[in-house]
């Protein structure tokens, strides 16, 4: 977390702190609990452009994606019961569709071109009369790309489609103003922008508004579609998070694209290196890499002093190599030799001095070891091995 | 993930690295698949008395997989084909110390020392 965001939310926390609960109105701590709460989401507001009002706080992306992905498809049930997404998106979005499935659902899985783009025509020829939803998300989190939300938006408008956006990835790193996005939903998180753990919002537009049903049930909270009392600090921290972002983004992605280039121009004249995902259309902060016939995992060892990972954090006890490589059209030596590289507030340009180096030296060393590398020096096709698997 | 000691120490020095030229005197295993993300390769050198000379072995695959094999290299050598064939994956764990979700890379290295027996075996039938 940045300390700015620590230390306001330590001002709600202590002994000396203002606990009341934003949802009592009858003392003066719940009443700062609750302008402390409004300021918050006017700052998380602020950063997409769109009105304090239209922001829900949830307990953080996966609940706002799956309150905006069931809650629709819920609401709208009578109207159908059809949903699009795309293969590469998060579990949580994911995962709420496979749910809406086993509930007699369909849902239509999108093939992203092997840039990791979205080919529009394709996402229109999916487009059913009964087709109530169509969740894709803004920023890839292995890839970094970034899909055109204005273009999909325009097509669900015209099909009078409800369009979410899962936002985890993109919110304080490009540019967002809701106010003419063609979006109705949109996920946030607070930790992946230097906030707390726990906290995000869901912003459901008011005009025209979009309705859902609510996923958790109580005082009826944050205008009913999220009961639960509000965690004043979290929401804080939150706001804070989202403040400092909307002032810095511009110079950190400036920052931060300066590092990524440095590090890629690093490495890339090294045989069988290949970037995941489009080059453009792409976060500053990002870029996943696969050096071939070497395996991830190993690769991530001689780098362990270094934050990287290896397909996606959420699955990386897992042993299946990334379902995005997977869904780019990657083999599966590629899908297993990829490496993402996140850059962000506190890396400098030292570690990614550091990080060249590393990766050089143990991708030479790893190849040695690789007996995938001797084939493919002596020029065996490793697709036409008849392997065992196991 | 964090790493047991064995397995760091063979992945910072991995024994017996290599490959042989094939011949009669050589049994080569390869087992594991790239849609796995574990291929090993192990190849030992057996002498008239059917003692194993030499070993040497390439792996592309996670740290585990790489320690395994490399340990498994520096068992077997000095040892007859039979007393090889009865090193068991889970003697290769515990040395290790491998996690359970690490312990598929033991079984891999099991396979792989089976593979070259059988692959000498057949050659000198």
């Amino acid at each position: 977390m940045d300390e700015r965001v620590v230390a306001e939310m330590l001002k709600y926390m202590g002994p000396e702190s203002s606990f009341g609960n934003p949802a009592s109105r009858s003392h003066s701590f719940g009443w700062e609990a609750e302008a402390a709460v409004e300021m918050a989401r006017k700052q998380v507001a602020d950063l997409v452009g769109a009105n304090p009002k239209e922001i829900i706080f949830t307990s953080g992306a996966t609940e706002s994606d799956n309150l905006a992905i069931k809650g629709v498809a819920h609401f709208n049930q009578k109207r159908g019961k059809h949903i699009v997404t795309c293969k590469t998106e998060h579990k949580a979005v994911l995962d709420s569709c496979r749910q809406l499935e086993r509930e007699g659902y369909e849902v239509t899985y999108l093939d992203p071109m092997q840039n990791g783009l979205i080919d529009l025509e394709v996402l229109k020829d999916a487009l059913r009369d009964d087709t109530t939803l169509v969740s894709i998300m803004h920023v890839n989190n292995e890839i970094g790309v970034i899909q055109d939300i204005e273009a999909i938006g325009k097509i669900c408008r015209e099909r009078k489609i409800i369009f979410h956006v899962d936002a985890a990835q993109s919110a304080g790193k490009v540019a967002i103003n809701l106010e003419q996005l063609p979006v109705d939903l949109m996920s946030f998180s607070a930790h992946k922008i230097y906030g707390p753990k726990g906290i995000g919002a869901l912003y459901v537009q008011r005009k025209p508004r979009v309705r859902l049903e609510a996923q958790m049930h109580g005082g009826g909270h944050e205008r009913g579609m999220r009961s639960g009392t509000l965690a004043t600090h979290q929401i804080v921290g939150m706001g804070e998070a989202f403040r400092i972002a909307k002032e810095e983004m511009v110079a950190e992605n400036e920052r931060l694209l300066k590092l990524r280039n440095k590090l890629y121009d690093g490495v890339k004249d090294m045989e069988e290196v290949y970037v995941n995902g489009d080059i453009d259309h792409r976060i500053a902060g990002n870029i996943n890499i696969s050096f071939n016939y070497v395996e991830g995992e190993s690769l991530l060892m001689a780098l362990n002093d270094l934050a990287i990972s290896s397909g996606s954090a959420c699955t990386s006890a897992s042993l299946e190599p990334s379902y995005v490589l997977r869904a780019l059209g990657r083999n599966d030596e590629l899908a297993h030799s990829s490496i993402r590289f996140t850059m962000g507030r506190y890396t400098t340009e030292e570690e990614i001095d550091l990080t060249i180096e590393h990766v050089r030296q143990a991708v030479e060393k790893l190849r040695e070891l690789s007996p995938l590398w001797d084939m493919y020096k002596e020029g065996i096709d490793i697709a036409s091995i008849e392997w065992a698997a196991h | 993930m964090a790493y047991g000691k064995k397995v760091l120490d063979h992945y910072e020095n991995p024994r017996n690295v290599g490959s042989f030229e094939n011949s009669d005197e050589i049994g080569t295993g390869m087992v594991g698949a790239p849609a796995c993300g574990d291929v090993m390769k192990l190849q030992i050198k057996v002498g008239n008395d059917g003692v194993i000379e030499d070993a040497v072995f390439k792996t592309y695959g996670c740290g585990s997989a790489i320690a395994s094999s490399s340990l498994l290299t520096e068992w077997v050598k000095g040892k007859t084909l039979d007393e090889a064939q009865a090193i068991k994956n889970t003697q290769i764990a515990e040395e290790l110390a491998l996690p359970p979700v690490k312990i598929h890379c033991s079984v891999l290295a099991e396979d792989a020392i089976n593979a070259a027996i059988a692959d000498y075996r057949q050659k000198n039938n």
